[in-house]
């Protein structure tokens, strides 16, 4: 037992602390190895660039831990092959996205005019016409949609947190909220549909009934948003305000809200910006029309995404305007729910707690 | 203004467990009264029924009788909220309202309440409040500032200063200084010295020299046993109980000997 104490010391001091190391352009010319073996071989054999660039991948992710397997040690081997699997799964996951934003861009772009923004397309065969009617319709539909799904969503989250905590009937909302949050999207419009059968009868179609159908959609998820933002709001803040002979309901109204407010903000607008680019609802409800419609209550009301769908598949003769029209509006859906995403972060900051001296 | 607390055959409940047991005792007015003893033996729970704030808690219950100032809190038709604006608490931990500035955590108490006040009265208030908590110097030039942003020490007075703002009867500290630096700690002991001529102070803490050195009356509470309730084991003067204290367990508890 001694002896094993008294050589303790001795071998602790030759642990060594430093190892071979590969340099730090490793990777790069690895990379760049990879790269030019897998093109000589797509030139001798004659692939295409998809092949290619996995053979290139390939090579790389087996050849960087093989060398650091040679030089440096097993951690480190380890370490370099799952870096490059995480960056790999990672330019996997950008290709889609840059794919879809450039196609969009692409397409739609040219489609973009003063005519196109401020016109609609009443009386419009062939080339001209705008989207000006479906960007009114869906402002007002989903804006409408927002205005009944938001105090909704965020009184049910109240209730949830603060008042129905372990109750029973704050589990079944709870059950319910996850049953809706996997409604169908076509079947929230069926519902609609149904709804305003019983009173308009058989064939009505008005933006109105499309709101309703969205915030089907959209108050489970406002649901779950704000009840994750109110549960964040710490329980000392609550106390010290009950504690100050503030009310229960002065309390979640002048404390817990604007403490949570920022997440709330941008819950909201994901929720908003999501339910915005919904088509199948809105197919079957709010309907399909040339003319610029501000009446809610009455009519037909086009809506981008529905533009997009019916310019696509039916362009009309010749069909080259009526596609670039399509795309013209799936960039400006893009455009309007990036913007809300955009908001949404700048409300948050500025909503958001401060700190700072 | 300030009130003595009768506290009668108190027991106290979290569901079906019994927290606390039978305790009675008198808090005497314009004082300062500490709670000592083990943790989980009910210090805490009892301070929060003092003014109601167990309550918050789903399933905590009181028997028993509390009477403040001749009033009885646990009666049918009294209010809580009502109740916790007479007696102020201040917590373990700093909590200052994130959103507001200090300016604004010191006024929450009255503006929260929806008290319409001018700006020269709201300006009083929280000066008046801040050099009552011994902040005022340090914060008289940043009172725009989010409170957050001070000390721990600096939060924890503004803490007590958001407290006293409501010109409560009474003043509830739980651990008031138990995350804070020895210089932060002498602060508030100070603040509690001079805030004893106004207000009745009731105060937890797991310091014996703390206890010794700012209450008039100590009270040491124990368990009889784990997962029995806890119970006051002894009342008396401060210096009484640090020099000859009556019960044994006292003694061992308060020299350390504890077990």
């Amino acid at each position: 037992m001694s002896t094993a104490t008294d050589t303790r010391p001795t071998d602790r001091a030759l642990l060594p602390l430093t190892g071979a190391k590969l340099p730090r352009w490793a990777p790069a010319l690895v990379l760049a190895l990879a790269a030019a073996t897998a093109g000589l071989l797509a030139l001798t054999l004659g692939w295409g660039p998809v092949g290619t660039a996995f053979v290139a991948v390939l090579l790389f992710g087996l050849a960087l831990p093989a060398w650091s397997l040679a030089v440096e040690n097993r951690r480190a081997a380890t370490d370099r092959f799952v870096t490059s699997l995480v960056w790999g799964a990672f330019l996997l996951a950008l290709i889609p996205l840059v794919s879809l934003t450039w196609t969009v861009v692409s397409n739609g772009a040219p489609a973009f005019s003063a005519e196109f923004f401020t016109f609609s397309m009443r009386n419009v065969v062939g080339e001209g016409g705008g989207i000006y009617h479906a960007i009114i319709g869906t402002l007002i539909i989903t804006g409408i949609a927002a205005l009944m799904s938001v105090p909704i969503g965020l009184m049910t989250a109240i209730y949830l947190v603060e008042y129905g905590a372990g109750k029973r009937v704050a589990r079944s909302i709870n059950f319910l909220v996850d049953v809706m949050t996997g409604i169908p999207s076509i079947v929230a419009g069926l519902f609609a549909y149904a709804l305003f059968l019983i009173f308009f009868g058989p064939g009505v179609r008005m933006g109105f009934a499309g709101s309703v159908a969205l915030s089907v959609l959209m108050v489970p998820v406002v649901v779950r948003s704000c009840e994750e933002m109110l549960k964040l709001v710490p329980n000392d803040l609550r106390e010290a305000s009950y504690a100050l002979g503030v009310p229960k309901w002065r309390t979640i109204v002048k404390v817990v809200l604007p403490t949570a407010m920022a997440g709330i903000i941008t819950g909201v607008m994901l929720a908003v910006a999501r339910v915005a680019g919904e088509t199948a609802p809105l197919l079957i409800i709010a309907g399909a029309t040339d003319s610029v419609n501000f009446n809610p209550f009455d009519e037909r009301m086009m809506t981008l995404p529905v533009f997009a769908y019916y310019s696509y598949t039916q362009p009309g003769v010749p069909p080259g305007p009526g596609l670039e029209r399509a795309w013209g509006a799936a960039l400006i859906l893009i455009i309007i729910v990036m913007a809300l995403n955009l908001l949404g972060r700048a409300l948050g900051h500025l909503f958001a707690p401060k700190t700072g001296r | 203004m300030a009130k003595s607390i009768d506290v009668s055959d108190l027991d106290i409940y979290y569901g079906d467990f019994k927290a606390v047991e039978d305790v009675t005792m008198t808090i005497p007015a314009r004082s300062v009264t500490a709670f000592i003893g083990p943790s989980g033996c009910g210090k805490s729970t009892l301070l929060r029924s003092l003014n109601r704030m167990h309550e918050v808690i789903p399933g905590a219950r009181v028997e028993g009788k509390v009477v403040i100032g001749g009033q009885s809190l646990y009666d049918a038709d009294v209010d809580p909220v009502e109740v916790r604006r007479q007696v102020g608490m201040v917590f373990q931990r700093p909590n200052p309202f994130p959103t507001m500035s200090i300016y604004g955590n010191v006024l929450a108490g009255n503006r929260l309440n929806s008290r319409r006040m001018k700006r020269s009265e709201a300006d009083d208030i929280v000066e008046r409040a801040l050099r009552g908590a011994n902040l005022w110097t340090e914060v008289k030039d940043r009172l725009t500032k989010p409170g957050a942003g001070l000390s721990g020490g600096q939060q924890q007075r503004l803490c007590i200063a958001r407290a006293i703002a409501v010109e409560p009867q009474v003043l509830l500290m739980d651990e008031p200084c138990s995350a804070l630096d020895p210089i932060s700690t002498s602060a508030i002991e100070d603040l509690i010295h001079e805030l004893k001529s106004e207000y009745t102070i009731v105060i937890v803490t797991h310091n014996m020299q703390q206890a010794a050195r700012v209450s008039e009356d100590t009270a040491f509470f124990n368990l009889a046993g784990a997962g029995l309730p806890g119970r006051l084991v002894e009342m008396d003067s401060t210096k009484k109980i640090f020099s000859v204290p009556e019960d044994p367990s006292t003694e061992a508890y308060i020299s350390g000997r504890f077990g």
